[in-house]
């Protein structure tokens, strides 16, 4: 299968003021054309940042290392001016907020319309009309009243789709949605995930959906990446980290989603906090919270290795997981 | 839109009068009299004097004689400049005053909004530093020591530009008032400006801009000048004011014929009637440059011109 974007080796630092944070470090992963994959971790693992980065849009004290490749092109170190022929063109983001991520002075359609003039030399009237079917598109009623409303004038719900919308504009070969869901109430969240589905579907778009929600990534996503103070611990196709998975935080993520714990017929959340990315611990960074860890999870990181059938785990842990048995 | 304008304006009327109010008492309680002079007049000539302005009639009396003159239009007769009615010595100091104010209340807002932006946009660099540190200045030196110290070194020791005075044409003449003028609120605005700019650059939907490539150009100014803008506004109108008070000290320095001239000297005087007209007309100016500035404000976010 195409990939679309091979991220090799990457790393986000952040200087402090006589430290550095690690944010993210040595992440490898390609997305396929049209493939969705879904990145989990608890809140501080470094999902957000390793994206943004790919964006370009660390803060100022952030810096990245390896590469990010969509096509020839490497994403990463490239001058602003030249990346921006390709942010909002071949990749696209959403956001986490979608009551802060559109410009509160400035009308819908003008925030849409600059995208298609920017990128597809559109005349402003073109432009227009081609943001207010995309309006349509993600099933906001009055479209066209609606791109002459402030983001004010419009509910989480729809400015979420305004934001949608605004991503797919250019039908761009990568969106990445940073937990599109979170902000928005549940019966709206089910709406919004099927028009991802549909939309990144329709485009060939491939997706990259960031979230610390499992249940999201159930009817979504093709293959998952779940992360872990900055790191890659396990990766694989969706269904195959849900039924079986290898890494004993999978499984501790799984028990803490309801709908999918039920099966265990209990909610076990993960015991401890995730940690803290400055003070890591010696060894696996999980193994303070790990029902599984053993002497040697204490000195030595294990690095992430090939599991079979298309699958990858960082845990020396080998013997049965079974549901219950987590810290 | 137009209701709310209307409404301001209703709203500022009960503000003339009690403005009108406590000034007509507080001179009336202040020592002394507009014929107090170096050499006291014979009796009887103060006498006639004082029943010629109504000076003689119970304080009441003279205030609603006031006020109804006010309501036709008519401040009066100046006191102490026989021949001179208020409105007619307002008339010829006002327009100059008014072109001072605005001249610098420009040169000011448009150097501290470029100043402000770049220093933003280079937070923490040089550029950022020097701006951060030369606003200082006239926020601490006083207006008229600044004024003294530019005469002083620009005027007398450099000669570059005359030290004071004005006729008309003499444009030269103006350089220094103005920029005395303009500073302090020029660095007023820039301190402002880059305040909120750099907010509004840390803002996600700023984010949101750049991850739409837009580039540096377009998301200063489409989507950051105008949010950034929102707390200058606000600060226009009292800026404007203050600028306008600012100048009548400024005139007086610079000896330029503005209603300075006539305000302070008033003032001195007792001149009753050419205080209280002064006063006036600022008052009607400042509510005037606010309501414009509420209107502006409006504009500029959506949210206050919807509800
Ligand atoms: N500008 C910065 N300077 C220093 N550290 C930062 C900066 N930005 C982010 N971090 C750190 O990077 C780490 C990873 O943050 P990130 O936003 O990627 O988390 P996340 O996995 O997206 O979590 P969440 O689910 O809460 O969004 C966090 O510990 C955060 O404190
Ligand atoms: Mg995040």
């Amino acid at each position: 299968m195409k990939q679309v974007l091979s991220v090799q080796n990457m790393s986000v630092t952040f200087a402090l003021h006589n430290s550095e944070v690690h944010a993210v470090r040595e992440m490898n992963f390609d997305l396929a054309e049209g493939e969705t994959l879904a990145v989990v971790g608890e809140s501080g693992s470094g999902k957000s940042q390793a994206f943004l980065a790919i964006m370009g849009l660390l803060a100022r004290n952030g810096r990245t290392g390896g590469r990010a490749m969509m096509g020839d092109v490497n994403l990463i170190g490239m001058a602003t001016d030249q990346l921006d022929r390709y942010r909002g063109k071949d990749i696209a983001m959403i956001f986490q907020d979608p009551m802060t991520s559109l410009n509160p002075s400035l009308k819908i359609k003008t925030q849409l319309s600059e995208v298609l003039v920017k990128h597809r030399g559109f005349d402003k009237a073109k432009a227009t009309n081609t943001a207010i079917e995309m309006l349509e598109r993600v099933g906001i009623p009055e479209p066209a009243k609606r791109a002459n409303a402030y983001p004010h004038q419009l509910s989480g719900g729809m400015r979420q789709r305004v934001m949608i919308a605004m991503a797919l504009l250019c039908q761009p070969k990568i969106l990445i949605a940073d937990e599109p869901t979170t902000a928005l109430d549940v019966t709206v969240q089910a709406q919004m995930l099927d028009l991802f589905k549909t939309l990144t579907d329709d485009f060939g778009t491939s997706l990259v959906l960031i979230t610390h929600d499992l249940g999201v990534v159930a009817g979504v996503a093709d293959r998952m990446m779940v992360m872990y103070g900055g790191r890659a611990v396990e990766k694989g196709g969706v269904d195959d980290l849900f039924y079986d998975p290898r890494h004993p935080y999978t499984l501790g993520l799984l028990h803490s989603t309801p709908h999918i714990a039920k099966r265990a017929a209990r909610l076990d959340p993960i015991q401890g906090l995730p940690p803290s990315l400055e003070h890591l611990p010696k060894g696996c960074s999980f193994n303070p919270r790990c029902a599984f860890a053993f002497d040697r999870c204490l000195i030595e990181r294990p690095p992430l290795t090939d599991a079979g059938s298309g699958r990858e785990k960082a845990c020396f842990y080998e013997g049965p997981m079974a549901y219950g048995k987590v810290a | 839109m137009i209701s709310y304008a209307f409404r301001r304006v209703l709203s500022a009327i009960p503000i003339v009068f009690l403005t009108i109010t406590v000034c007509f008492f507080i001179l009336r309680l202040a020592p002394g009299g507009p014929f107090d002079g170096e050499r006291a007049l014979p009796v009887n000539v103060l006498k006639n004097l004082r029943a010629h302005y109504n000076l003689d009639q119970p304080i009441l009396t003279q205030f609603f004689l006031y006020v109804g003159g006010v309501l036709r239009g008519d401040f009066g007769p100046s006191m102490v400049m026989e021949d001179f009615t208020v409105s007619r010595l307002l008339s010829i100091g006002l327009p100059f005053t008014l072109m001072l104010g605005f001249t610098a209340f420009i040169v000011g807002t448009i150097a501290g909004l470029v100043a402000g932006a770049l220093a933003a946009v280079n937070q923490n660099r040089w550029p950022d530093y020097l701006l951060v540190f030369v606003v200082l200045i006239p926020l601490i030196i006083p207006n008229f020591l600044m004024a003294n110290l530019a005469q002083l070194i620009f005027g007398v020791y450099l000669g570059w530009l005359p030290v004071g005075g004005y006729r008309a044409g003499s444009y030269i003449n103006l350089v220094m008032p103005i920029l005395i003028l303009a500073m302090p609120h020029g660095a007023r605005v820039a301190r402002l400006v880059r305040g909120s700019m750099i907010e509004v650059l840390g803002t996600n939907y700023i984010r949101t801009a750049r991850s739409k490539g837009l580039g540096a150009a377009l998301i200063l100014t489409r989507h950051a000048i105008k949010p950034a803008l929102l707390p200058v506004v606000s600060y226009l109108g009292p800026g404007l004011s203050y600028l306008l008070t600012g100048s009548l000290v400024v005139e007086q320095i610079f000896a330029l014929p503005g209603i300075g001239k006539y305000f302070i000297t008033a003032a001195l005087n007792r001149d009753y009637g050419l205080v209280l007209g002064t006063t006036i007309l600022y008052v009607f100016i400042i509510l005037a440059l606010n309501l414009i500035v509420d209107v502006l404000y409006a504009w500029l976010d959506p949210k206050v011109r919807l509800n």
